[in-house]
């Protein structure tokens, strides 16, 4: 994958030995997205019960959807990559977290593929902090309630109030740090995004 | 990345799916779960056969397409022949947060910090 760290062994079985209860009815989406090498990938394996997946999907050399396979029939289509991974939440409810590439030339996959995530997290490196604008300005025009998580891989040579004025967060979005090789600081990131949610939801209601 | 279909044309992707290229279920969203309805019989294009054994549990489309190495876009349309001929149901997510309803319900949310709790 795109991840420059060196991988840790994939845990956890695969999907097919690990199937989801018969009872489970719903799936609810979690994305993750960030430059080539920042570590989304690492950060789905951590916190993935079964050993991530990835595949992908068309879009025309122009760059819009493939809702139709015009493209891949007579046009050149080309593809994008993705990869994801779950965690079962209950006997009827399972999460997906997609690591997805967030720079504007694969903003298309959202629509397509990330609508109605209950939420996203914006992965950033301080080597590349720019390949997060795109993302962190459409999550923002679109609405999606986000956090960013910064990857240190366990180093912390930058202040966090460093980052957030070189990406001119808002303040109300939280960022925080992170080490998405480690399960337990990859699942906080998780757990900052869901309670970022449901202060928002308490917020709106109390209006 | 490793999807074993990269290596293939075009025309095979326009094959899988005996030329059409589109009328796909609008309603298939990436996590649709997908559950068979029906065993596999003799005679069946290899990929419905395939998706029939894959899904004897609720499987959501993009764990469909990665298993048969497909794009999602090709997967939403074999799954739409199946559909349509009863041999699979579909869980749709619930309402999924819309620009109307941005958000996930309080329910949902701690369903999911509690599971995140215990990972």
């Amino acid at each position: 994958m795109h991840s420059t760290t060196s991988e840790p062994p994939a845990p956890g079985p695969r999907t097919a030995e690990a199937p989801l209860p018969g009872t489970t009815e719903q799936a609810l989406k979690i994305t993750v997205l960030g430059g080539f090498g920042v570590g989304k990938t690492t950060l789905v394996r951590s916190v993935s019960e079964i050993r991530p997946l990835d595949t992908e999907e068309t879009m025309t050399r122009a760059g819009a959807a493939v809702d139709d396979l015009e493209g891949v029939e007579g046009k050149r289509a080309t593809t994008v990559a993705f990869d994801f991974g779950r965690i079962t939440l209950d006997a009827t409810a399972v999460l997906y977290v997609f690591g997805a590439p967030g720079q504007e030339r694969f903003w298309f996959l959202w629509d397509r593929l990330f609508a109605g995530s209950l939420g996203a997290v914006v992965l950033v490196d301080t080597r590349r902090l720019e390949e997060s604008w795109y993302a962190i300005d459409r999550l923002e025009a679109q609405g999606t309630p986000f956090v960013v998580a910064h990857n240190d891989f366990g180093e912390t040579s930058h202040g966090l109030d460093e980052v957030r004025a070189a990406l001119d967060l808002d303040p109300a979005v939280p960022l925080v740090r992170c080490d998405a090789r480690e399960r337990d600081s990859a699942k906080q990131v998780l757990i900052s995004l869901v309670r970022h949610v449901r202060s928002l939801v308490a917020a709106r209601s109390a209006r | 990345m490793s999807g074993a279909h990269r290596h293939e044309g075009p025309d095979r992707l326009y094959v899988i799916t005996s030329g059409r290229s589109g009328g796909a279920d609008e309603s298939l969203d990436a996590v649709t779960l997908v559950v068979a309805e029906s065993e596999a019989v003799p005679g069946m294009q290899s990929e419905h056969a395939e998706i029939l054994r894959l899904c004897r549990n609720p499987t959501a489309v993009v764990e469909v397409s990665a298993h048969l190495r497909l794009p999602v876009a090709v997967v939403r349309i074999l799954l739409t022949d199946l559909l349509d001929t009863g041999r699979i149901t579909a869980r749709h997510p619930r309402p999924a947060p819309s620009p109307a309803q941005p958000l996930a319900s309080p329910d949902v949310l701690e369903k999911v910090l509690v599971a995140l709790h215990n990972l």
